[in-house]
């Protein structure tokens, strides 16, 4: 077809940049939360307080089996009536589906990242931590110190590959009408009518960065291997 | 929370709030079902291309895998259901001879499908990676043709081996078809918007969808451990001798 515009793309690329750094943004805060939300639900899990085991087996199971959309609705429209009970307020605070998507995000990851982690802190051999006990170090000692580094350093390769999956999943936040990437190119193409050429363009830049990360995390796998 | 909701009838359909659940249902196992036919059947293709000796169909088949991976699901919606049609002629003559509903679901199934069918493709390439090399040459050795030996002797295994990541694939589409949403597609998630956004009763049909969805998770899961436990070769991983 000789009437596509690729020109709409260079005219409202400042446009689709600030959503694109939101994207990354969102990634990036996402992951660290999740990641470190996650250790912790790891940790419970494998506690040996039962109901406390439990609750975070139940907590991720839960988030595990409902579609990621259903999850960051729950949030967004609960989470103002959720406020407004723990803080006593007159009305709900109005948070915004750019803001309660951090949370959303953080807290669905959080499941995913321990089921990875927990992964992690079952493979290191359970002679070292009886090691650190007999040392005379604590639970938390042998944690930070002996099982946790190298849980997350055998499973960095795995946690990364989830962190891309993160970052596609992120475009879901286009449908509370965030201006994320293709929430920017929605926008854009209804706008101008020039649908094909935004959401080309924006199905090439992902392909882009998702392979090029997927590929780095491949040669950081290897490395990793080699000094194992 | 109040149940009477969902006895409550829609202000202009017919039928009452819970028969709108139920019906948005139908939609996601219809939906999952076919886009699960397609693929596991393009997926296998595409898994058992990448593991022949042909450098060509192994490099083809990568391109497909990391082409479907690297897109984001609701991106790859927009393409099948604006871009394609509006890239190929013949596709969106044929698109207006259909209703708005067949086009939607002809397109979740079609996205569904392909974004699946890379995942299942890597599944069954390291299922059949899995397999000691004796096996292959084996079948040679007796006389079997390269088609024969995968049909006879690496895919029984191979499929045996990958069911515990082909049962969590099954549950990421049940879950996925929810993006069909953004097309218009009326399946659970839809249905479960619409009636929080009529009746601003929004706990009552998130916590009745949540419910659905573990429910279906929960099914697909004991389904597929059945089916484990009854293909099972004894002396196996998963076999009791």
């Amino acid at each position: 077809m000789s009437d596509l515009d690729f020109e709409i793309v260079g005219r409202s690329l400042p446009y689709l940049m600030r959503g694109l750094q939101y994207t990354v943004q969102l990634t990036l805060v996402a992951a660290c939360g999740g990641v470190i939300f996650g250790t912790l639900l790891a940790l419970a899990r494998l506690s040996t307080i039962k109901p406390l085991a439990l609750a975070a087996a139940g907590y991720v199971n839960l988030m595990r089996s409902i579609p990621l959309l259903l999850v960051i609705f729950w949030f967004y429209f609960m989470m103002p009536v959720l406020l407004q009970t723990l803080t006593g307020a007159e009305r709900p605070p109005q948070i915004g589906a750019e803001r309660s998507a951090y949370i959303t995000f953080i807290l669905f990851e959080a499941a995913y990242f321990c089921e990875i982690m927990r992964a992690g802190i079952q493979s290191i051999a359970k002679g070292q931590a009886a090691a650190g006990y007999a040392l005379g170090l604590e639970y938390r000692q042998v944690m930070t110190l002996i099982v946790l580094p190298q849980a997350f350093r055998n499973m960095l390769p795995i946690l990364l590959t989830q962190s891309i999956i993160l970052f596609q999943d992120v475009s879901l936040v286009s449908l509370l009408n965030v201006t994320d990437f293709v929430g920017a190119s929605v926008k854009v193409a209804q706008r101008d009518s020039r649908v094909i050429e935004m959401y080309l363009f924006v199905a090439v830049v992902y392909f882009v960065l998702c392979f090029a990360l997927s590929a780095a995390v491949k040669q950081l796998q290897q490395r990793i291997a080699i000094v194992r | 929370m109040n149940l009477d909701i969902f006895l409550q009838q829609v202000p202009d359909g017919d039928g009452a709030w819970w028969q709108m659940l139920a019906s948005g249902l139908q939609w996601t196992l219809l939906v999952a079902l076919l886009a699960w036919i397609m693929a596991f059947t393009l997926g296998s293709l595409i898994g058992v291309a990448r593991t022949t000796e042909h450098r060509w169909l192994v490099r083809a088949g990568d391109a497909y895998v990391e082409l479907f991976r690297n897109i984001p699901l609701i991106v790859q919606f927009f393409l099948w259901y604006f871009v394609v049609p509006g890239l190929v002629p013949a596709v969106k003559v044929w698109v207006t001879t259909l209703d708005p509903t067949e086009h939607q679901l002809f397109t979740a199934v079609v996205c569904l499908g392909f974004f699946t069918s890379a995942r299942i493709a890597e599944q069954v390439r390291s299922g059949i990676q899995s397999l000691a090399r004796g096996q292959r040459n084996a079948a040679y050795a007796i006389g079997l043709t390269p088609s024969q030996a995968y049909r006879y002797v690496l895919l029984p295994m191979a499929y045996r081996i990958i069911i515990p990541p082909l049962t969590s694939e099954l549950m990421n589409l049940i879950k996925n078809t929810a993006v069909a949403y953004s097309i218009g597609l009326t399946e659970l998630f839809f249905r479960t918007r619409e009636m929080g956004e009529m009746t601003f009763r929004y706990f009552e049909a998130f916590a009745a969808a949540t419910l659905i969805y573990v429910v279906i998770a929960l099914a697909a899961n004991r389904a597929m451990a059945l089916i484990e436990r009854r293909l099972a070769v004894p002396g196996f991983i998963a076999g009791k001798s």
